[in-house]
């Protein structure tokens, strides 16, 4: 038991003295949930859009200054002909032409329709969408605010209702998607580099030529890691609450608990990656490569899995961290307990346990 | 309970890193292992401290075999590989105090053994050890390699890139240590290091040429030795070797040392055809040999 402390201990040496990955361990969840959550955002604020009004009567008016008072449009340009709008386009900053038609008052009146037309730059597709979305949405509130009173026979409602997100804050979607590669990168990657460092640097020669035990160098690597990883999740978690105002809906103990258990997951796949890998640059490619791509690209953290051709799909059920985010968007939004969760739960522990006994069975004793 | 090597043979892919070498090494012996880069001297090595397993043959290290008794050799042995081998980012007392403990002992315990050699790093001991310079270096690893007293000591090239004075005090540590009933395994490319142990094995190319003590190896030179000098050495060198009767002429500091095929070789045939081709200020002496003459000759 000395021995393995003084092992932990020397692994504390390690980490502390490099001040500059310890500057990016702690430095990199903490700039990716900031970017995540201000920068990098599906919800439109502020865009600028043009008028062109034809008709330039009393509905317009009302409806353009509804608009106007909105905080996710500002009004930049009123223009006076077709042949402006794709001046406007080109100039790059209008995302959004509102074209009103002749006669507009007239025409709602005596024919009962009047027709705008909504011009969006698609370049951004999904801005685009979102851009006609809202403003939809503000002319059927307004429409609903003119039939005020009269009745209509046979009106069908739909009344959505946003669960969990109300306010669609991309934020939500971010914080547990990023927490889990900042756990899968600080797990994964910096065991898998610190263990081939020593192989590279020959001190791993001494280390067998010793009366340790093969579990206790791979567990003496492990310890410190988890604890740096749990840190980084309470950090990530605080900024998600305090920054983002973004609740925890579920028990802080199972999400706690879980986070441990993928932090195990990765630091196993690290080892892993450690045993196959002779010097500090390949487990670092591997790593990045093998593990944060997928953990990108195919973990339903940025693409909706559901939306993936099948071969896809079934890949992205062997990557832990698919179930990881299910995990704990679950217990983070959903506020769902464990009886929700055992399955996705019980599929990281058999992951967990294949990829240690893997390792230690893939743990050199000797040199070759 | 020393070391047994029995017709250990290894190779890598197509190399033959060691060609069925067999030796003893006595309890309590200062053995060196003497031969160029790639000779083999570290494969066999890890082969003793069990970090690689032979194709063919049998060692035991104080009386435990390589193989099925790995762990309690991993106990009992101190190696010190050839590659600076420490951790650069722990100070000299943490990287003293981490092999210590891991073998399970206290500084403080087995201070007496590495007394001699820390106090001469104690003055840095809150230096970090890639701070040190090279025979500093070898110090600490030394330290480190007997923190727990082994039995057998495993040095590769220990010397190999350190300064003449501190190899010199090298070389006086592992006679005190051997003094303290430790047995000594060193490999080292300088001939002139060979002179201090009790026995030698110089070793070539996979192959060991011969085995014994750094006198008799010396001795058993079997030609006549003339260390041969004149004013243009290259010259000297290219003119001895198209000379009828040259057996061997190797350049040895600032003397070529030449033997002669004849065994009547008079010195002054050669003074003569050294003359003839030129050359001025010319020595011919007799010398004795050294045992890097002998390694010459038996790897010719």
């Amino acid at each position: 038991m000395k021995r393995f402390i003084g092992f932990i201990q020397k692994e504390f040496y390690h980490i502390l003295r490099d001040r500059r990955s310890l500057f990016i361990l702690f430095g990199m969840p903490i700039a990716q949930v900031l970017l995540f959550g201000f920068a990098i955002t599906n919800e439109i604020n502020n865009v600028d859009i043009a008028i062109l009004d034809h008709s330039k009567d009393a509905t317009t008016k009302e409806i353009i200054s509804k608009i106007a008072a909105s905080k996710y449009f500002s009004i930049k340009q009123v223009i006076d002909n077709e042949a402006a709008i794709a001046t406007a386009f080109k100039k790059g900053h209008i995302k959004a032409v509102l074209n009103f038609e002749n006669d507009f008052s007239k025409k709602l009146i005596s024919e009962n329709k009047a027709t705008i037309q909504i011009l969006t730059d698609a370049t951004d597709p999904n801005t685009a969408n979102t851009i006609s979305n809202y403003t939809a949405s503000i002319l059927k509130n307004y429409q609903e605010d003119l039939n005020k009173g009269a009745t209509l026979s046979y009106q069908i409602v739909p009344k959505t209702r946003l669960a969990y997100n109300p306010e669609l804050k991309s934020v939500f979607m971010f914080v547990p998607g990023v927490m889990t590669v900042i756990l899968m990168l600080v797990s994964a990657m910096m065991t898998s580099i610190s263990i081939t460092r020593e192989k590279e640097l020959g001190t791993m020669e001494i280390l067998l030529v010793s009366p340790l035990k093969p579990f206790q160098v791979i567990i003496g690597k492990v310890v410190p890691y988890i604890l740096l990883a749990v840190i980084n999740a309470i950090i990530i978690i605080l900024l998600s609450l305090f920054v983002f105002k973004m609740p925890v809906q579920g028990s802080f103990f199972l999400l706690g608990a879980e986070s441990i258990l993928f932090i195990i997951n990765a630091l196993s796949l690290g080892i892993l990656i450690s045993t196959i890998s002779t010097s500090q640059q390949t487990a670092m490619m591997i790593s990045l490569m093998g593990l944060m791509l997928p953990v990108i690209l195919l973990s339903g953290f940025i693409f909706p899995i559901s939306s993936m051709p099948l071969p896809l799909q079934l890949l992205s059920h062997i990557i832990p961290a698919k179930w990881f985010i299910i995990i704990i968007k679950g217990i983070m939004l959903k506020g769902v307990g464990i009886e929700y969760l055992w399955k996705e739960t019980l599929i990281l522990i058999g992951m967990t346990l294949f990829f240690i006994a893997l390792s230690i069975k893939k743990y050199k004793i000797r040199l070759e | 309970m020393g070391i047994s090597v029995k017709n250990i043979s290894k190779s890598y892919d197509k190399v033959m890193a060691l060609k069925d070498i067999s030796f003893e090494v006595k309890p309590g012996e200062l053995f060196g292992l003497i031969g160029p880069d790639g000779a083999g001297k570290t494969t066999l090595f890890r082969i003793l401290t069990t970090l690689l397993i032979a194709d063919k043959g049998e060692a035991t290290v104080a009386g435990y075999n390589v193989i099925k008794e790995y762990k309690s050799i991993r106990n009992h042995v101190g190696y010190m590989p050839g590659r600076f081998s420490l951790y650069q980012d722990l100070t000299v007392e943490e990287n003293l105090n981490f092999f210590a403990t891991i073998f399970g002992t206290t500084i403080q315990e087995n201070y007496d053994l590495i007394k001699e050699i820390y106090v001469q790093i104690e003055p840095f001991k809150d230096r970090r050890a890639g701070k040190l310079s090279g025979g500093m270096k070898q110090k600490l690893a030394l330290s480190c390699a007997l923190i727990h007293k082994p039995k057998v000591l495993f040095l590769d090239e220990p010397t190999t890139g350190v300064d003449p004075v501190s190899r010199k005090e090298f070389w006086e540590m592992l006679k005190r240590l051997q003094k303290k009933g430790i047995t000594i395994l060193v490999s080292t490319p300088y001939m002139d290091e060979a002179a201090l142990c009790d026995r030698i094995a110089l070793i070539q190319n996979g192959n060991i040429l011969e085995i014994d003590t750094p006198e008799v190896i010396k001795n058993s030179f079997p030609k006549t030795l003339f260390k041969v000098k004149a004013a243009e050495t290259f010259k000297l060198i290219q003119d001895l070797g198209s000379y009828e009767l040259t057996h061997s002429a190797y350049p040895f500091g600032e003397y070529i040392h030449f033997t002669s095929n004849n065994v009547d070789f008079n010195a002054k045939d050669l003074v003569q055809y050294l003359e003839s081709n030129g050359h001025t200020d010319i020595e011919v002496n007799e010398t004795a040999p050294t045992i890097e003459d002998t390694f010459m000759e038996l790897s010719k």
